[in-house]
């Protein structure tokens, strides 16, 4: 499958709506920490295999929202969420072509690089967040990542 | 569901539409950021946000009422007869409780009226459902059922029935989110009831974590000393429990103490939060006297 996939818009926001109800869910807290950006996850997997319906708008449009739904400072993560999409745009050809493994190890940049935004953006707005466990959802969305592609290439986005 | 694949159109000519397009989206965040940041021009953005996330959140919130509905509906008899016990048991203590607390307010009125200072006690309350929807793991904050239809206001004290929770941050009209003690962006100024030193206690981000950052070495404040909100800043209703100190180290090399506190409210449990209004102790200071027209009455001088 190494061709962009044009899945329409209305798939992307019905996969996207509860990703986004999911990063909200009231976990135990000692899971919280280990709980992966879904909504990253989800949009870093469209963005791979139909690059048309779920580009840097559609990241913008998302991070936007859960921004507001979080009530932190607007604009954060729909510009974290931009740089990723924007960086899986650009490598798309060459990250369909690797093994699972190999990508969830690329994947696994891509969240760091979101995650350091975030970071970045948290210290320079003054409200600085340097606790360890920030870096954990890193660690467990690239290891649930070869599972979500593989489920949603099987199921979602066939040729 | 499946689709078209029309690979054709894609090609390194749509490469640079996209990066253009990302540079723009990536200069609006920055845009938005600043704004939001600095000038506080969104707020009625804000506004229209939250309260359109307001079904959403309750959606997320739903599964979890219809959980407690379905275990207190099928709760066993024996444990409903057990519950009852206790609560008689529990409501018998509570009154005779009352009874002494509202002999040691009528005493504390008549000491207060000596002294002229106005009492802060709650004027009012509301109680408010704390909604079970997650702001993020490392973030202190809640969302609550209560908003500016209901009369909430921004900065307004919350507390529940061990001491102070937080306060309201923002504000929709059916909803209101809560900054907790513990949330790293918050501190409180407090007295420590055995002496009355005064500082700030500071969250870590952690829910049964406090810290007392700007207290000297010698610092006259041991383990287990309870700290009373000071009610300066005018928040937080003074004298109202805030925390209790669990650790302090004093290291020789650093000129402040490593202080920790454990907050006295269930900030991470409480399922029922209660909203204060109450009177302010203000003293109008009347800054159009100046040092030539000297006050007429002493004693109006001291009352400050």
């Amino acid at each position: 499958m190494n061709h962009d996939v044009t899945l329409p818009r209305y798939v992307v926001a019905l996969w996207l709506l509860p990703a986004l109800l999911l990063s909200a869910v009231p976990l135990p807290s000692w899971l919280g920490p280990f709980w992966p950006d879904w909504l990253l996850l989800l949009i870093i997997a469209f963005g791979l295999a139909s690059p048309r319906s779920c580009g840097p708008g559609t990241a913008f449009v998302t991070g936007l929202a859960l921004d507001a739904f979080r009530g932190i400072l607007l604009g954060q993560h729909a510009f974290a969420f931009v740089v990723v999409a924007w960086l899986v745009h650009r490598f798309r050809l060459r990250l369909r072509m690797f093994t699972p493994l190999h990508q969830a190890m690329v994947v696994l940049s891509l969240l760091w690089a979101y995650q350091f935004l975030l970071f970045w953006i948290d210290g320079v707005s003054g409200h600085p967040l340097t606790y360890w466990g920030r870096w954990l959802p890193v660690l467990t969305g690239a290891a649930v990542w070869p599972w979500l592609y593989g489920w949603l290439s099987r199921h979602v986005v066939r040729h | 569901m499946r689709v078209s694949a029309p690979g054709a159109l894609s090609g390194p000519a749509r490469g640079g539409a996209v990066g253009l397009k990302a540079a723009v989206l990536v200069l609006a965040a920055v845009g938005l950021m600043v704004s939001d940041q600095r000038q506080n021009h969104l707020a009625w953005v804000r506004n229209v946000i939250v309260t359109a996330a307001w079904p959403l959140r309750w959606l997320v919130h739903s599964p979890v009422v219809a959980g407690e509905w379905l275990g207190a509906t099928f709760a066993t008899r024996e444990r409903l007869l057990e519950d009852n016990r206790r609560l008689h048991d529990r409501q018998a203590l509570l009154e005779l409780r009352l009874l002494r607390f509202e002999a040691l307010e009528a005493e504390n009125q008549r000491l207060r009226a000596i002294s002229q200072a106005v009492p802060t006690e709650a004027t009012r309350s509301l109680m408010a459902e704390v909604l079970r929807v997650d702001l993020g793991p490392f973030r202190q904050r809640v969302i609550i059922n209560q908003g500016s239809r209901h009369g909430v206001f921004l900065g307004q004290a919350v507390v529940d029935a061990n001491g102070i929770i937080g306060q309201v941050r923002r504000v929709g009209s059916m909803s209101a989110e809560i900054i907790l003690l513990s949330d790293p962006e918050h501190s409180i100024p407090v007295q420590v009831n055995r002496n009355g030193l005064r500082t700030l206690v500071a969250g870590t981000g952690q829910p049964d974590l406090l810290a007392l950052p700007y207290l000297s070495r010698n610092a006259d404040i041991r383990v287990g000393d309870l700290l009373l909100s000071s009610g300066l800043g005018g928040v937080f209703p003074a004298g109202t429990p805030v925390a209790r100190v669990s650790e302090v180290r004093r290291d020789p090399t650093a000129p402040l103490a490593i202080i920790r506190a454990t907050p006295l409210a269930a900030l991470d449990r409480d399922r029922e939060v209660l909203l204060i209004w109450f009177a302010t102790p203000t003293v109008d200071i009347d800054t159009s006297v100046t040092p030539d027209s000297a006050p007429q009455n002493p004693a109006a001088g001291t009352k400050r």
